[in-house]
């Protein structure tokens, strides 16, 4: 094989012959977690454009309710605490799976699973709340863009938990084999990146909501 | 499609742990975690407690605290660092960041200036006739 | 219609039989020719029995080159039909003067100029460049296909999709005639209350899809997948502008996504975004949707530098000149272009300080641009340039996109703007770079890389009538318009009463008319070149003497594209390859690993496309069945843990073999 793979330089029989290809079966590297890193970065700039667009429009009440009057920090503070603990569950579950251990590490996605949808139902009570008070999305620039990041947000959690579902019973059935392995690093990093959008919600929005 | 799908199996298997290129650790995440709490309650505090008068001093130390909290989560959580991937992970995060600024504080930049040229009158009521 | 209004309004929602255009003559005799025409390929395909072949081998393809010539198929058909409306409108403006309300209404008009500047980008450029990137690129790195095969069959079912939905709106309802951007409040509910807006958004939102995944697979297989030695610094410039163009598409049409989101829950949600009420801004649209609107500008144009910079190298015998200050050029161009986008609208009233910032960065952002023009050129200076038909495409472009250069330079002066903004001088700057710099590029590119996609060359005869007919077609029909547009007149209307301005106007339809012959000549070179495919054989797969490495594969290239991985030294790989007297290994081969073909994309998108079409009608349960449908899918696609197959070493020296023998046969 050498022989035809490689081609020493001409007139220069002392200089290394150059190989011009690899006869070796070739395995590019996998590039699915860097793709779906790259797909996060782009959901990160629609975020940013609905970030802008209450950074703009989030003080146009048009003599509607204002932030301060409907915004209920305690509802977000017990939201706050439920998704960073499913953060951290998630962080549990990442753990056993690195050891192997398939049914811990299905109990820490069930946790995370549970606290994802106890986000949800808050989210959608403060939602419904709102809109029964006749604070709905259609009522001022402000609640649409409130309405908009925040609805988008939840979401994405929304599919998150589906996503942990279908994960959940893809691991039941083919077990921890390295595509559900990736397939679960890319739910995590999709989790905590939400966690991360949410502390600019919780920030923005709503604590600097609330300012006079 | 041809008969060889039998072979099929060799592919994956050499992989492994190697692909997913992160190795978390107990302590990272816990670490994380209590980074994060901590920069949670310090704003509501700061906000539900009215421990800072002025809205645009509060407003400043709540962003702050959010772009620290940012940071920690992509540490611990998110396992950034400036190795992951070849760098190509941390080199799509610094370009994200740059155009999420460019993006925000255009935008705000822009649609204050409309504003205050366009429609005087919104900025300050006292220009009304 | 039925015996039950509610019902019929359930399942039809508000589309009812006054959508068919059954009382506008030329919708109903463009219908009546594109469905005879649709009916007879059809048929044909029905009578040779190709169904078969095309699903197999076409439609659930994850090969990069077959989906990369689907895309430019799709980009010239719909060229086609942009080109329709383009004509359309240079012969209404060619005569509606004075009492002679020509012969299209305003409401079709309006209809007619918003369709072609969305097709014209969204569905001609775009996947053109799309399709360019998707067949060269992978063959320019050494690699066998993209990171992720199944998402680029999507992709490009996402774009059909897309696409159909806009041909639907032909005949279906209507366009929306707002103008390419829809900006609000004239695309509110409502200024714009039917289906034209509808079609818009959903049309591009689908499409969107398809674009965005389509980048981030492309950006990943250059990231992950370049052939050992290939290190940044010695990627093929084209493969340069091709990762450049991809980080441009993943960062920057999210917010177009966003953006168009917004302007669909403003008319289907009653929010209030860009309302002129309750707090709405409309001003915010048009801030957002020009920090997609800017980038797509240089995604469009970065991948089509590449091209010329292949095609310089090669027709002049000499590497490129000054190859770092081309990447460095090319990513301070990806980095600039988010920085300028309020030059398309200084005159909406931002403060002297806004409107200058955005100017000089303008101008800046022409610098690097300016230095790959005089890279080409000194490429070419004391080479032995030969004048091949993409060379020619190349030269042309180089006049051509300096004029379009300097107008631009000239629109970024803020107060020369306040006096051209929206003037017809502006379309013929846009013209100007996008025909001289974007589609001149593709036609390159489609010459010169045709041989390698399909084993044969294309007739040069043809092609050089195509390439006179364009060129001189397009001074004819955009000359005017800048001197017009310096006169004052403003672009989109469709009828003017100042009789002085008509010679300008028909000097311009003459000039499409000239385009329309190298349109014409461009099908006739494509058949004239498929009758001589044997005269025109390439069978050393490097017929223009190439310096990359997809002229190291034969052509076309077997669907592995490389029996081996191949190792790079340098940039222009494979012309090192030939100096130093490279052999074609003739055995030693491995089973390679391939991905396997999947229905899945083409299935995903089809129901895309009714869901798009349900929502746009307002057909709730529709809207609803297939939603749902999208999902299940989706989730079942990811239960197939079964996507690849090994190619046998049997195999791959069976189609080495052959192709040592037709070189063999051809010394």
């Amino acid at each position: 094989m050498s022989d035809l793979s490689s081609t020493v330089l001409p007139g220069n029989a002392s200089a290394p012959p150059l190989t011009f290809y690899d006869t070796a079966e070739s395995h590019p590297p996998n590039g699915t977690l860097l793709g779906f890193w790259v797909y996060l970065m782009s959901d990160c700039l629609i975020f940013a454009c609905l970030f802008a667009v209450y950074g703009v429009l989030g003080r146009e009440y048009a003599g509607g309710p204002t932030g301060a009057q409907v915004l209920e920090l305690p509802a977000v503070a017990v939201n706050t605490s439920l998704l960073l603990l499913s953060s951290i569950t998630y962080g549990f579950a990442v753990l056993e799976m690195q050891r192997d251990r398939q049914r811990p590490m299905m109990l820490w996605l069930t946790i995370t699973g549970l606290l994802g949808a106890g986000f949800i139902t808050l989210e959608l009570r403060e939602f419904a709340h709102l809109i029964s008070i006749g604070a709905g999305p259609q009522r001022s620039a402000f609640l649409s863009s409130f309405f908009t990041l925040v609805g988008t947000h939840g979401l994405h959690v929304t599919c998150g938990i589906i996503w942990l579902i279908v994960l959940m019973t893809q691991v039941a059935k083919k077990g921890l084999i390295p595509a559900n392995k990736r397939r679960l690093m890319c739910l995590s990093m999709f989790w905590h990146f939400l966690d991360v959008v949410w502390v600019g919600v919780f920030s923005f929005v709503y604590l600097m909501g609330v300012l006079p | 499609m041809s008969a060889h799908d039998e072979l099929q199996h060799a592919h994956d298997d050499g992989h492994g742990h190697d692909d997913l290129g992160i190795h978390a650790t107990f302590g990272g995440y816990m670490t994380g975690f209590v980074l994060a709490v901590v920069l949670t309650v310090i704003p509501f505090w700061l906000v539900m407690g009215h421990v800072i008068a002025k809205s645009s001093t509060a407003a400043v130390v709540i962003l702050a605290l959010a772009a620290v909290q940012i940071v920690v989560h992509m540490i611990y959580f998110l396992h950034m660092n400036a190795k992951s991937e070849g760098g190509w992970n941390m080199l799509a995060l610094v370009f994200t960041i740059v155009l999420v600024v460019i993006t925000l504080s255009g935008s705000i930049w822009i649609m204050y200036h409309l504003n205050s040229n366009m429609m005087p009158s919104m900025m300050d009521p006292a220009n009304l006739p | 219609m039925l015996a039950h209004p509610d019902l019929t309004k359930l399942i039809f929602g508000r589309l009812t039989l006054d959508a068919l255009p059954l009382h506008v003559p030329i919708v109903l005799g463009t219908f009546a020719v594109v469905a005879l025409g649709g009916l007879v390929l059809l048929g044909a395909i029905t009578y040779f029995k190709l169904w078969g072949y095309l699903w197999r081998e076409w439609f659930t393809s994850i090969d990069h080159k077959k989906i990369g010539i689907m895309y430019m198929i799709l980009g010239f058909v719909m060229l086609l039909r942009g080109f329709a409306d383009a004509i359309m409108m240079r012969a209404q403006q060619a005569i509606s003067f004075g009492d002679n309300a020509g012969y299209l209404p305003p409401e079709h008009y309006d209809q007619i100029f918003t369709a072609h500047g969305v097709i014209m980008i969204f569905f001609v450029a775009m996947p053109m460049v799309t399709g360019m990137m998707n067949f060269v690129m992978p063959l320019q790195i050494g690699a066998r296909d993209v990171a992720f095969p199944f998402l680029n069959n999507f992709s490009f079912w996402m774009t059909v999709a897309g696409a159909m939905l806009v041909m639907a709106s032909l005949f279906i309802g209507e366009f929306a005639r707002t103008g390419w951007l829809a900006y609000p409040p004239l695309s509110d509910i409502a200024s714009s209350p039917d289906a034209g807006v509808d079609y818009y958004i959903w049309a591009l939102q689908i499409a969107g899809v398809g674009t965005l995944l389509s980048g981030i697979n492309l950006l990943v297989t250059i990231v992950k997948m370049r052939a050992p030695g290939m290190t940044l610094m010695k990627m093929p410039v084209f493969t340069w502008t091709a990762l450049c163009t991809n980080v441009l598409i993943v960062a920057a049409f999210p917010v177009l996504t966003a953006v168009l989101a917004l302007l669909a829950l403003d008319r289907y949600a009653g929010t209030n975004f860009f309302t002129t009420e309750l707090g709405g801004n409309a001003m915010m649209y048009v801030n957002l949707i020009w920090i997609w609107g800017h980038p797509e500008v240089y995604i469009l144009v970065l991948p089509v530098f590449g091209i010329f910079s292949e095609v310089t190298a090669t027709f002049s015998r000499k590497p490129l000149f000054g190859y770092t200050s081309m990447v460095y050029a090319t990513v301070v161009i990806t980095v600039l272009s988010y920085l300028v986008w309020l030059h398309h609208f200084f005159t909406m009233g931002s403060g002297a300080s806004v409107n200058s910032f955005f100017g000089i960065t303008t101008m800046i952002i022409s610098i690097p641009t300016g230095a790959k023009i005089f890279n080409w050129l000194f490429t070419m200076y004391r080479g032995r340039v030969e004048f091949e038909v993409p060379m020619m495409w190349t030269v042309a472009f180089m006049v051509t996109f300096v004029i379009g250069g300097m107008t631009g330079v000239l629109l970024a002066v803020p107060p020369a703007d306040f006096s051209l903004h929206n003037s017809l001088f502006l379309i013929a700057h846009f013209h100007n770079v996008i025909i001289g710099g974007v589609l001149f590029g593709l036609f390159a590119g489609i010459t010169y890389w045709f041989p390698k996609a399909f084993g044969f060359k294309l007739d040069p005869f043809w092609g050089k009538c195509a390439f006179w007919f364009w060129v001189v077609g397009f001074y004819f029909a955009f000359m005017p318009l800048y001197l017009l547009g310096l006169m004052g007149v403003t672009r989109r209307l469709s009828h003017f009463t100042d009789p002085a301005l008509q010679i300008w106007f028909q000097l311009a339809a003459f000039g499409a008319l000239l385009i329309l012959l190298g349109i014409a000549c461009m099908i006739i070179q494509f058949a004239v070149s498929i009758r001589r495919r044997e005269a025109l054989r390439d069978v050393t797969g490097d017929p223009w003497n190439g310096r990359t490495l997809e002229w190291s594969t034969s052509s076309p290239p077997p669907k592995y594209n490389f029996a081996f991985t191949p190792l790079v030294h340098d940039h222009d790989a494979w012309w090192m390859m030939k100096k130093y007297h490279y052999r074609r290994p003739l055995d030693g081969f491995v089973p390679i690993h391939m991905p396997m073909n999947t229905g899945a994309g083409i299935i995903l998108a089809g129901l895309s496309f009714v869901f798009g079409f349900a929502m746009i009608w307002y057909m709730w349960p529709l809207a609803i069945v297939s939603f749902a449908g999208i999902l299940v899918v989706a989730i079942a696609h990811t239960f197939n843990y079964h996507r690849d197959y090994y190619l046998s070493a049997d195999e791959v020296r069976r189609v080495e073999a052959s192709r040592t023998e037709l070189l063999a046969s051809h010394v």
